[in-house]
């Protein structure tokens, strides 16, 4: 053959060495950051305890109780719900060829506002009660729920029904995106413009997004859906890069571009929609991490895919711990706290350039 | 008969951009697609290996109807490079091992790894293996976009103007390299041109189209005076300097921007007389 000749690139492997370096330390730092996500709040427990409860050894009752029933539910979705939407993230940026995509980017988020106030307003689930924390409680949260990933998949299925119209166009999916955000945001007003205090309150509440909220089963459907989509965005990882190189190199190398993005988008948008409605809207996560992965180590689908994933849940559970201890006693929600910790990150990384 | 074209008919919304396509090319030939623009060449390159598929027409390679072949077993025996390539954060070896593409599964191999070296080789551009795509020239990203071609390892290799936004010498250079792979690999190339000169010096076969079908096709004997004139247009004369055919449009100007009336009173006489049959 004529190609034979070829030696091994080891230069090459060197610099490939590197990238898979980075996505390991990510992992490291991911787990140092779980242990001590359940190491502090209100009540501190020492690392080593958190260890060993983790690993089935019965500290106390009580600090098993906290970090079984509170605070390891909470780390794991954080960690979930930043991987499910940073890979979401990087997948959209592909397929609409649009640095500024995010999952929210189709209109998904404030369609699951939308929905939430739907049911909070017209279906009567928001109801305010003076609990400890002075919080507002919904009092129904599975219709909440439902409603709110009806209305994310409805948006859903217009984009995807509006890409198979106009043949898949990226720019036509990116603007009837921001066109059903807009018209999702107008209908949240409006609905708000007749609600009480009390559904109004319940409505704001709901769309600050918050890991918090959900329990073990909850964050079981999360991981199931989130990890599922991991799985088939690295699985497709070779036709990402393909379809970067310009659809008709992809075609030249067998890709079918309109399939994959179809299906792209329709998993992105899954796992948007079953993180928004059951969290809420945290935006943020979807949008900057790829590309603090991209500036590290460049827009190689192999590596930024699962580079993206870790960054995603590192962020957010990052996010999430600084979000339960800055005014402590309280609690603040997440998703206030994202921007908070990523834009500055973010901003140093667009001056610094690209690594080299 | 490494590709064969029949009775092709390709419709842009019910508008007929190519009818009645036929040719074929045999290994180890270069195929030049000419013909001013917006004729057709592109969209015809674009059939060949079903990135558009045509409304009627049969295309085979090697024997088989491309239609009847899998999206990735049509990607083994056809590579193609677009006129415009795409950047991004990668480095040239990264852009360059997509063209395994076609034959990874799961993951890439050591032999995908072996030949995309190779290649490197093959084409002299080893400093390019780490540099980034985004930081490249236009000849770099072309030398590039024609290597991940060139590892798909690919029977016939599609080019769409491949020297077109590119200087002299990189024009030379990598019309050289075309010539040598085609010439060591026994592969075929079909590439749309712009210009005459170089697709003279370069090319085995010539196709003209025009309106929708192809004008004429054959070798070099095919590209006359009148030829030329009539797919263009524009009339020309052919010389020879160095045993080299030379393609020259005739014009009013003689080089230095001022109209030489007397050398060129026949041009003015030629265009007037046409101009006046056009207006009438």
């Amino acid at each position: 053959m004529h190609l034979a000749d070829g030696e091994l690139p080891h230069d090459y492997l060197g610099y490939t060495y590197q990238k898979v370096l980075f996505i390991l330390g990510g992992i490291g730092i991911l787990f140092v950051l779980l242990i001590v996500s359940i190491a502090v709040g209100a009540v501190s427990i020492p690392p080593v305890e958190v260890i060993m409860t983790l690993i089935g050894q019965n500290v106390t009752d009580k600090w098993d109780r906290i970090i079984w029933n509170i605070r390891l539910p909470q780390a794991l979705t954080a960690i979930v719900a930043g991987a499910g939407l940073s890979v979401a993230g990087v997948a959209m940026q592909s397929i609409l060829r649009n640095p500024l995509a995010s999952p929210f980017t189709l209109g998904i988020s404030n369609a699951g506002a939308f929905g939430a106030a739907v049911a909070v307003i017209i279906f009567g689930t928001g109801l305010m009660t003076s609990t400890t924390a002075g919080a507002v409680v919904i009092n129904n949260p599975y219709l909440t729920t439902i409603t709110a990933f009806a209305f994310c998949m409805l948006a859903t299925v217009v984009i995807i029904a509006i890409a198979k119209i106009k043949a898949s166009s990226p720019e036509v999916v990116v603007l009837a995106g921001v066109a059903l955000s807009s018209l999702f945001t107008a209908g949240v007003m409006f609905l708000q413009y007749f609600a009480d205090d009390t559904q109004l309150a319940a409505v704001v509440h709901w769309t600050f997004g918050d890991v918090g909220r959900a329990g073990w089963p909850e964050l079981t459907l999360m991981a199931v859906i989130t990890i599922a989509a991991c799985i088939y965005f690295i699985a497709n990882r070779w036709n990402y890069n393909a379809m970067d190189a310009g659809d008709e190199t992809a075609r030249a190398l067998g890709v079918n571009v309109e399939r994959l993005r179809n299906a792209g988008m329709v998993v992105a948008a899954l796992v948007t929609s079953v993180l928004v409605s059951f969290l809420g809207v945290i935006g943020f996560v979807g949008l900057v991490c790829p590309h603090m992965v991209r500036r590290i180590i460049g827009d190689e689908q192999r590596y930024l895919i699962p580079g993206s994933i870790v960054m995603g849940a590192v962020l957010l559970l990052a996010s999430d711990t600084v979000a339960r201890l800055i005014v402590a006693p309280y609690v603040l929600p997440v998703a206030i706290l994202t921007a908070f910790m990523g834009a500055p990150i973010f901003i140093y990384l667009l001056l610094r350039g690209h690594h080299r | 008969m490494i590709l064969s074209v029949d009775e092709l008919q390709f419709l842009y919304r019910n508008t007929k951009i190519l009818d009645d396509i036929a040719f074929s090319i045999s290994e180890g030939e270069i195929v030049a697609i000419l013909g001013p623009n917006g004729v057709g060449k592109t969209t015809l390159l674009k059939c060949l290996n079903r990135i558009l598929v045509p409304r009627e027409g049969v295309v085979s390679v090697c024997g088989d109807p491309i239609a009847s072949l899998g999206l990735m077993e049509v990607a083994r025996r056809i590579g193609y490079v677009p006129q415009r390539v795409e950047t991004g954060r990668l480095t040239g070896f990264d852009a360059v091992l997509l063209g395994r593409r076609p034959h990874i599964g799961w993951d890439i191999t050591e032999k995908d790894l072996r030949i995309v070296d190779a290649a490197f080789k093959k084409f002299m551009i080893d400093h390019l293996r780490l540099h980034y795509l985004d930081e490249m020239s236009g000849g770099e990203l072309q030398l590039i976009a024609i290597a991940r071609a060139f590892v798909q390892e690919p029977k016939i290799l599609l080019l769409d103007e491949p020297t077109s936004a590119l200087d002299l010498k990189n024009q030379v250079e990598i019309l050289d390299l075309i010539r040598n792979i085609v010439t060591d690999h026994r592969i075929a190339v079909v590439m749309t041109m712009h210009d005459l000169n170089t697709a003279l010096r370069y090319a085995d076969r010539f196709i003209f189209l025009k309106d929708q079908s192809i004008h004429t096709y054959g070798d070099r004997s095919i590209i006359t005076e009148n030829e030329i004139e009539a797919v263009y247009g524009v009339p020309v004369q052919i010389g020879e300097l160095w045993g080299v055919p030379c393609v020259i449009p005739q014009c009013l100007c003689n080089g230095n921007g001022k109209s030489k009336e007397e050398e060129n009173q026949h041009i003015v006489q030629k265009r007037e007389s046409r101009a006046y049959v056009r207006y009438r």
